[in-house]
């Protein structure tokens, strides 16, 4: 299975590959992308040279244009990918389907991967994607267990790529309004979840509150792991109790599963956090591929060293082996 | 590790003067080994970034596109748009992006406030760009700068060693 990884920028990038990256995912320096965060992401040039870095090492690239156009600037995804093909892009990942259809018309040689944000979690969304614009890959949302993914492989003709590390949505990728609704700007039209011009940490005694706008998100008492200020990660008063409404401050880590992934007819393991630093990247890059080729056995040991570095240092399989139905 | 107090004693007493010209020279040798080190600053490059190492009695604002440094004495907080808390020899693994910032957030061991864009835009940047202050430092020793990087590189691997950073 290929090892799919994150890089926010031309160094991260460098150290993916070096750590034993098949594919590096990156974006460009604009609202095009899903991370469109301060400072982070690729300008033109940086993106051919880092091709040109990746090609040199036998790995591939692949570009995430993976917001949604806003009505009257189309032409920013237009050039956006034929800037991403022009460089030499190996993939196109999309989730708008008017740029779907773009890219099947003027570049149809071009390898198209669904993004998850495109919630494409069903067969027949996958097949009309595969049938209409030649979608050569899918990356399911995060909603599915592994039964589900097996069932599906099953009836589609696209290869099937999963997130197996980092980050974790409260599973409605590419329809989450939380932070539109706090804050005006979403993933899905911006680029950015709580975007950090909205985000507000104050200490309170020897507590750490994080606010996103008018809204109180989290109370950390000292010593207690922090989350980032996410409304789906908040701690909020629900009929007179305090907890998380949505989801607890926690990362996915679904590394115990890749042989059922294997077997369910997963293609490609996805790792998040193009917002992450180059530390992150390297650290994690090399510890899922030890993982990968280490015996069912072995692979506690090795990933456990990464909780530290995930949301609130707690992992979840998340909906991978859903018990809630 | 936290700086022995043995060591962040002597700061308390060294003239102000002395420590900014030293801070300084270090800004500007860094600068000429990575010119491009702001450039991805962009809209940001006119903040005041503070950085309060909680085991030091000082404080530091960098102001990128001056640029320049200033030292002060603690308890003052630094007049700047962002603040940036934690062990100095955390804040200086994260300059050398060596830290995962959001992990060392966390862990609670870095505390954030202010302008968060303008932070980001920082450790994006700094993230960016391969510094390495042993090797980059080291360039101003002249015939003692293998002594120097060795040195520097020792002293910062033992710092380092068991915190929650990597490369």
């Amino acid at each position: 299975m290929e090892l799919i990884c994150p890089a926010g920028t031309p160094a991260s990038f460098r150290e993916a590959v070096d750590a034993g990256a098949d594919v590096v995912y990156c974006g460009f320096r604009d609202e095009t992308n899903a991370r469109n965060f301060p400072g982070l992401n690729f300008t033109r040039k940086e993106l051919e040279q880092s091709i040109a870095y990746a090609q040199s090492k036998g790995t591939q690239t692949y570009v995430a244009l993976n917001t949604f156009m806003r009505a009257g600037d189309e032409i920013v995804w237009y050039e956006a990918v034929d800037d991403a093909v022009r460089l030499g892009a190996d993939a196109v990942i999309v989730a708008d389907f008017g740029l779907m259809a773009y890219v099947a018309e003027y570049h149809p040689r071009q390898r198209l991967h669904v993004s998850v944000q495109a919630s494409a979690s069903n067969v027949d969304a996958i097949n009309f994607l595969v049938d209409a614009f030649g979608a050569k890959r899918v990356v399911l949302p995060r909603i599915l267990t592994i039964p589900d993914i097996a069932r599906i492989a099953r009836q589609i003709t696209c290869e099937i790529e999963v997130f197996v590390f980092g980050g974790l949505c409260v599973m409605a990728e590419g329809r989450c309004s939380l932070s539109s609704y706090a804050t005006g700007k979403s993933p899905n039209m911006n680029g950015v979840c709580s975007p950090a011009s909205h985000v507000r940490y104050r200490q309170d005694g020897n507590d750490l509150v994080s606010e996103l706008g008018d809204y109180t998100i989290n109370r950390f008492p000292d010593g207690e792991a922090a989350g980032y200020p996410t409304l789906c990660k908040g701690r909020f008063e629900v009929a007179g109790q305090y907890g998380y409404a949505f989801e607890d401050p926690v990362s996915l880590d679904v590394m115990d599963h890749i042989d059922g992934l294997r077997e369910a007819g997963v293609c490609a393991l996805k790792i998040e956090g193009r917002q992450r630093g180059k530390a992150y990247v390297a650290e994690v890059v090399s510890t899922l591929r030890r993982t990968l080729s280490a015996d069912s056995r072995s692979r506690p040991a090795l990933i456990h060293r990464l909780k530290l570095l995930s949301e609130g240092q707690q992992t979840t399989s998340g909906a991978y082996e859903k018990r809630w139905r | 590790m936290k700086l022995p107090p043995l060591l962040a004693a002597p700061f308390a007493v060294i003239p102000l003067p002395v420590i900014n010209r030293a801070t300084r020279l270090m800004l500007f040798r860094v600068l000429k080994q990575h010119p491009g080190l702001f450039d991805r600053l962009g809209e940001h490059l006119g903040k005041r970034y503070g950085f309060v190492p909680t085991d030091l009695p000082l404080t530091f604002v960098v102001e990128p596109a001056r640029p320049m440094i200033t030292v002060s004495r603690k308890p003052g907080t630094p007049h700047a748009d962002a603040i940036v808390e934690g062990p100095f020899f955390l804040l200086l693994a994260l300059l050398e992006g060596r830290g995962d910032a959001d992990a060392l957030f966390f862990s609670r061991d870095l505390a954030v406030t202010g302008d968060m864009e303008s932070i980001m835009s920082l450790r994006n940047a700094l993230d960016d760009c391969s510094v390495d202050l042993p090797r980059d430092l080291s360039v101003a020793a002249g015939p003692l700068r293998p002594l120097f990087k060795r040195a520097a590189g020792w002293i910062r691997d033992r710092a380092l060693s068991g915190e929650s950073v990597w490369n």
